[in-house]
C-alpha cells in the first residue's frame, strides 16, 4: 500500500456557513456553523476510505467540499499535486471527469424524464461533445452490462426500476468517464439488505477490475467496515479517529468509535454485559452552539475537567492510527 | 386468550393498470405483553398489514381475513368504532417523526388533543399528562420543552414525542412500523432501550414492523417473516435466527454485513424483489430462490406447521435447500 501514489490529500479543510445576521442592522452579529472544521486525510490510488459519523457531523458536507459542490472555507484539496480549490470552472469541470460521485437516494439522483440510456451517456456528451453517437452507444452498452444492467433495459425511465437498479444506474453514470476516484455518499443506506450487499458486491468488484479510489460515506459501521482500507470517524466537522479498518473494530481508541461499535445490534451474539456503560446517552450537540474543548465531551463516558477546556489534537499513536482524545482511549472507568 | 389475533388477512389495491394484492393470507396473533417483529423488504407488504389493522388502509385498498382484537372483530369496523380502539386501544408509531407531526402545531397542544378527544380531560388536565409522558419518554426539560413547535426538537427527539405521543391513553397495544429507519445508530440503540423499558412500565403488546434484523433479535419474542406479501416463515426470534429453515430467511440472515466478518464477499439474494402487479405465480421467492423446481415455479406453498411454534412455506424440505 505504501509504495502506491497518493491521489487525493485534503488539508486542513473548513466549510463555515453564515447564519443570522440577515438584515442591515444585525450585520455585527455575523455567525458561522462549522460544518467541517478543519480536517485533513488522503487517498491512495486503490484504496477505500470510509467515512463514518451521526447525521449532522459534516460527513456529506465533507464530501461535497472536495468536489467543490459546496464552497470551502479555507484549506487545500490537492488533487494529484494541483489544488483544486483555486482552479476556475473551466480547469475544474476538467478535473471531474476524474473525480464522480454516487448519490444516497437512488431514484432522487436520476432525471425522471430522461432515459436510462441518456442517463448514462449524459456525462461523455458534455465531456465529450465530440465523440461520435455510435462510440457513445458502444460505451453505454458495454458499462450496462458491466453493472448488471440488461440492453434492453436502455429506452426504459428512472420510475420503472426498483431502488437497487436505480442505484446501479447511478454507478454506471459515475463510471462512464473512467474515473480515477468516485465520492459514495451513502450509496446504499436506502436500500434493502438483500440488495445493499449486491450493490456493495459491486462497486468492490468494480473497484479492483478499474484500480479505483473510493471515498465511501456510511452510517452503518458493519457495510463500512466490510469495504474499507481505513476509515475515519467524524464527529461534529472533526476527525476523532482514523486507522486501518481492522485497527479501527479490534482496536478502537475514541470513546465515540467504541460507542458506535457497541450500538450495532450483533446478529450472532447476544449482546455484551458491558454494552450500556459504551453508549453514548443523548444527541449530536447543536452545530450552533458547540461545546467548548473536546466536541464530544457532552456525551462522553470518561470525560474529566481538561476536556472543556482543551480541544484535543488528532495525534497519532502507532500504525498510523490517529486518535483525537485526551486520553488516548485509555479506559478511565476502571481507574 | 391472546390480545391480536389475525387471520387470512388479504389486502388488494384498485389501480388504474389493474388489482394489485399487496398482503396475501397473512395470519398471526399476539398475547398480552408480547413482542412480535414483521420483517420485510420495500414492498413485502408490512405497513399494509399494520394499516389494515388500524383501519387506515388507502381508499382503493380492500381488505379480507378477520382481525379480532381481545376477541372483538374489528376489520372493516365503522370509522366510529375504530375511534374507540384508536389511541385507547391501540396505537401506533410512524416511520418518520417529521411528516406525522404537525408541524405548525405546538406539541402540547398535538398532544393535549388525544386525551381531550379520548378522554375528555380539560386542556389543562391534558398537558399536564402530557408533560408527565413526555418525562416518561426521557425527554429532558418536558414542562418548558412541551410547548415547542416539532422543528424545534431533533430527529431522535422527535421520535420520542411520537411514542409519548402513541402512548398517551395507555394502550394495550402498540404498533410501531419502522420507528428507528430514520434515525442514526447510536439514536436507535436507545430508541430501542425506552421501547423495552416503557413495556416493562406500561404493560402493552408491541407489534415491531421492521426491515433491520439487528433490531429484531435484540428486542421480539416471535418474528413473522414476510415476502411478496405472503408468510414465509415464523417463529420464535431466537430459533428463527439459529436455524432458518425458509431460503429467503436464510439469504436475508447471510446478507447483513458483520463486524467479525473478513469475508471479502458479503452473501446476496440475486435479482430483485418481485414486482406485485405481475406477482409470480408459484411462491412468490422462487425467481430469486437457488434451490427452486418446477413446482415452486407452478404452485404457491402453504404455511406448514412443523412444531408447535414454529412454521414455514416452502415446497422444498430442509435438507434440499442449497
Amino acid at each position: 500500500m505504501n509504495s502506491t501514489e497518493t491521489l487525493l490529500t485534503v488539508d486542513d479543510v473548513k466549510v463555515y456557513f453564515k447564519y443570522g445576521g440577515t438584515g442591515l442592522a444585525k450585520k455585527k452579529e455575523q455567525k458561522y456553523i462549522k460544518a467541517v472544521d478543519g480536517i485533513s486525510f488522503d487517498i491512495k490510488r486503490g484504496e477505500t476510505l470510509g467515512i463514518v459519523g451521526e447525521s449532522g457531523c459534516g460527513k456529506s458536507t465533507l464530501a461535497r467540499a472536495v468536489i467543490r459542490m459546496v464552497p470551502a472555507h479555507s484549506g487545500r484539496v490537492l488533487w494529484m499535486g494541483q489544488d483544486l480549490l483555486e482552479l476556475d470552472g473551466n480547469s475544474m469541470r476538467d478535473q471531474r471527469k476524474d473525480l464522480q460521485m454516487i448519490f444516497q437516494d437512488p431514484l432522487a439522483s436520476l432525471n425522471p424524464r430522461m432515459t436510462l440510456g441518456q442517463i448514462i451517456a449524459e456525462p461523455l456528451k458534455t465531456h465529450f461533445p465530440k465523440m461520435p453517437r455510435s462510440e457513445i452507444r458502444a460505451k453505454v452498452a458495454a458499462m450496462m452490462a458491466r453493472v448488471g444492467l440488461l440492453p434492453n433495459m436502455v429506452n426504459r425511465y428512472p420510475h420503472e426500476f426498483s431502488g437497487g437498479q436505480c442505484q446501479r444506474i447511478g454507478i454506471a453514470r459515475a463510471l462512464i468517464l473512467e474515473p480515477k476516484l468516485i465520492i459514495c455518499d451513502e450509496p446504499v443506506s436506502a436500500l434493502d439488505v438483500s440488495i445493499q450487499a449486491q450493490v456493495i458486491n459491486l462497486l468492490m468488484d468494480l473497484q479492483k477490475e478499474m484500480n479505483l479510489s473510493l471515498m465511501f460515506i456510511a452510517h452503518d459501521l458493519s457495510v463500512v467496515k466490510h469495504i474499507s482500507t481505513r476509515v475515519m470517524v467524524l464527529y461534529l466537522g472533526n476527525v476523532v479517529e482514523l486507522a486501518e479498518s481492522e485497527a479501527i473494530y479490534q482496536n478502537p481508541l475514541h470513546p465515540y468509535t467504541r460507542a458506535l461499535i457497541a450500538a450495532v445490534p450483533d446478529l450472532d451474539k447476544p449482546a455484551p454485559a458491558d454494552r450500556a456503560s459504551l453508549m453514548v446517552d443523548g444527541e449530536l450537540p447543536s452545530p450552533l452552539t458547540p461545546p467548548s474543548g473536546c466536541p464530544f465531551r457532552t456525551r462522553c463516558p470518561i470525560a474529566q475537567d481538561i476536556c472543556s477546556v482543551d480541544k484535543p489534537k488528532l495525534n497519532t499513536s502507532f500504525n498510523g492510527h490517529c486518535v483525537a482524545c485526551h486520553f488516548h482511549g485509555v479506559d478511565q472507568r476502571d481507574n | 386468550m391472546s390480545l391480536l389475533e389475525v387471520k387470512n388477512l388479504s389486502v388488494e389495491f384498485d389501480t388504474p393498470d389493474g388489482p394489485v394484492r399487496a398482503v396475501q393470507d397473512v395470519s398471526f396473533s399476539l398475547g398480552e405483553q408480547k413482542t412480535l417483529a414483521i420483517v420485510g423488504e420495500s414492498g413485502s407488504g408490512k405497513s399494509q398489514t399494520a394499516f389494515s389493522i388500524m383501519g387506515l388502509l388507502a381508499s382503493n385498498g380492500r381488505v379480507t381475513g378477520s382481525v379480532k382484537f381481545d376477541g372483538t372483530e374489528i376489520l372493516n369496523a365503522s370509522e366510529k368504532v375504530m375511534n374507540t380502539y384508536r389511541a385507547a386501544q391501540i396505537a401506533m408509531i410512524f416511520q418518520d417523526p417529521m411528516t406525522s407531526l404537525n408541524p405548525f402545531v405546538r406539541v402540547s397542544k398535538q398532544m393535549a388533543e388525544v386525551l381531550m378527544l379520548h378522554k375528555g380531560l380539560s386542556k389543562t388536565d391534558a398537558i399536564k399528562d402530557s408533560i408527565r409522558m413526555l418525562d416518561a419518554v426521557k425527554i429532558p426539560d418536558p414542562a418548558r420543552r412541551v410547548h415547542m413547535y416539532p422543528h424545534e426538537f431533533s430527529g431522535g427527539m422527535r421520535q420520542r414525542v411520537m411514542i409519548a405521543m402513541s402512548l398517551l391513553c395507555h394502550p394495550r397495544l402498540v404498533i410501531a412500523d419502522e420507528p428507528t429507519t430514520a434515525l442514526d445508530v447510536t439514536v436507535q440503540a436507545q430508541i430501542m432501550d425506552l421501547l423495552s423499558d416503557l413495556q416493562n412500565d406500561f404493560g402493552m403488546s408491541i407489534v415491531l414492523i421492521t426491515h433491520d434484523l439487528g433490531v429484531v433479535k435484540g428486542s421480539c419474542e416471535n418474528t413473522l417473516v414476510l415476502y411478496g406479501g405472503r408468510v414465509m416463515e415464523t417463529g420464535p426470534t431466537s430459533e428463527l435466527f439459529a436455524e432458518p429453515t425458509h431460503p429467503y430467511t436464510r439469504g436475508l440472515l447471510h446478507a447483513v454485513p458483520r463486524l467479525e466478518s473478513n469475508e471479502a464477499k458479503l452473501a446476496t439474494i440475486p435479482g430483485n424483489p418481485p414486482n406485485m402487479q405481475h406477482p409470480p405465480k408459484g411462491c412468490a421467492f422462487s425467481p430469486r430462490c437457488g434451490s427452486a423446481n418446477d413446482r415452486c415455479v407452478a404452485t404457491k406453498p402453504e404455511l406448514d406447521w412443523f412444531s408447535a411454534d414454529r412454521s414455514r412455506a416452502c415446497h422444498l424440505s430442509q435438507e434440499e435447500l442449497v
